[in-house]
């Protein structure tokens, strides 16, 4: 394996962890359940999918790179049906989201 | 029996991909399980072109792509936000046109949506999707409809 591979799957490591990081500190700062989901968002979107392409980099053209792009197909699709589902099920209850210049929402 | 036949071929393409084992002792009960799954697909009469999408992979692979960029774009706007030191948002529902004709074209829609950071498909109605969105830039941008008219162009090019 070449440098500069080992170079370009560790940056995607380290933009993946960054983007991860950034995803969970959006989920404590921002206000109201409905904007933390968009941060909780971004954590399976692209802080998972930069790690996996990371590691696909790292294990080069073999079964393993196979495996780890099911994976990031299935986290593609499961995520956001699970990030729809919670965003459902919370308006379907009628909780009342944050608004700039509005009541906010206690949660 | 066409999308019968595809069905098979990416099944069997799928467990050699998995497996790593090439015996013919293990690659026959491969080849056997995938009949056998086939066989109950056919039984349950769910092969048509939603289980099956054939005609739209190349459309799909057109379409990811640009998805994954848009995704990137607005991480990093999402990111912007989070990190700044007073967080400036402006969150609220609005409601982008879906003029997807079948389930495939509108799960899709809707996954896309919440895919990308800042905006949340909420439900799903007739005709349009009630989406929360992060800021008004993004509602804005998705009110645009560049989501919509690909995945239609995707659903339509067959």
């Amino acid at each position: 394996m070449s440098a500069v591979l080992i170079i370009v799957s560790d940056i995607c490591l380290v933009v993946g962890a960054i983007f991860c990081l950034i995803g969970a500190l959006g989920m404590l700062r921002l206000p109201g359940f409905y904007t933390r989901l968009h941060a909780a968002g971004m954590i399976d979107t692209t802080g998972a999918g930069f790690l996996v392409l990371g590691f696909m980099i790292k294990a080069g053209l073999s079964l393993i790179t196979i495996k780890l792009m099911f994976l990031l197909l299935f986290l593609l699709i499961a995520s956001p049906t699970a990030t729809h589902a919670l965003a459902k099920t919370a308006y379907r209850n009628g909780h009342e989201p944050y608004r700039k210049d509005g009541p906010s929402s206690s949660s | 029996m066409k999308h019968a036949f595809y069905l098979g071929v990416v099944l069997l393409g799928t467990w050699l991909l998995w497996s790593g084992h090439y015996t013919p002792l293990i690659i026959s009960f491969g080849v056997a399980s995938c009949a056998v799954v086939v066989w109950i697909t056919h039984r349950m009469d769910t092969i048509d072109d939603e289980s099956v999408p054939l005609e739209h992979v190349l459309a799909i692979a057109i379409y990811l792509p640009w998805l994954c960029w848009q995704v990137i774009l607005s991480s990093l706007a999402v990111a912007r936000i989070i990190l700044s030191p007073k967080i400036s948002i402006d969150p609220g529902f609005v409601n982008p046109k879906m003029s997807q004709k079948t389930d495939l074209g509108e799960v899709i829609h809707a996954n896309s949506i919440t895919l990308t950071p800042g905006t949340v498909s909420v439900e799903l109605h007739d005709h349009d999707i009630l989406t929360h969105a992060l800021t008004k830039k993004m509602a804005d941008e998705l009110m645009e409809g560049a989501i919509d008219r690909r995945v239609d162009r995707m659903e339509g090019g067959s």
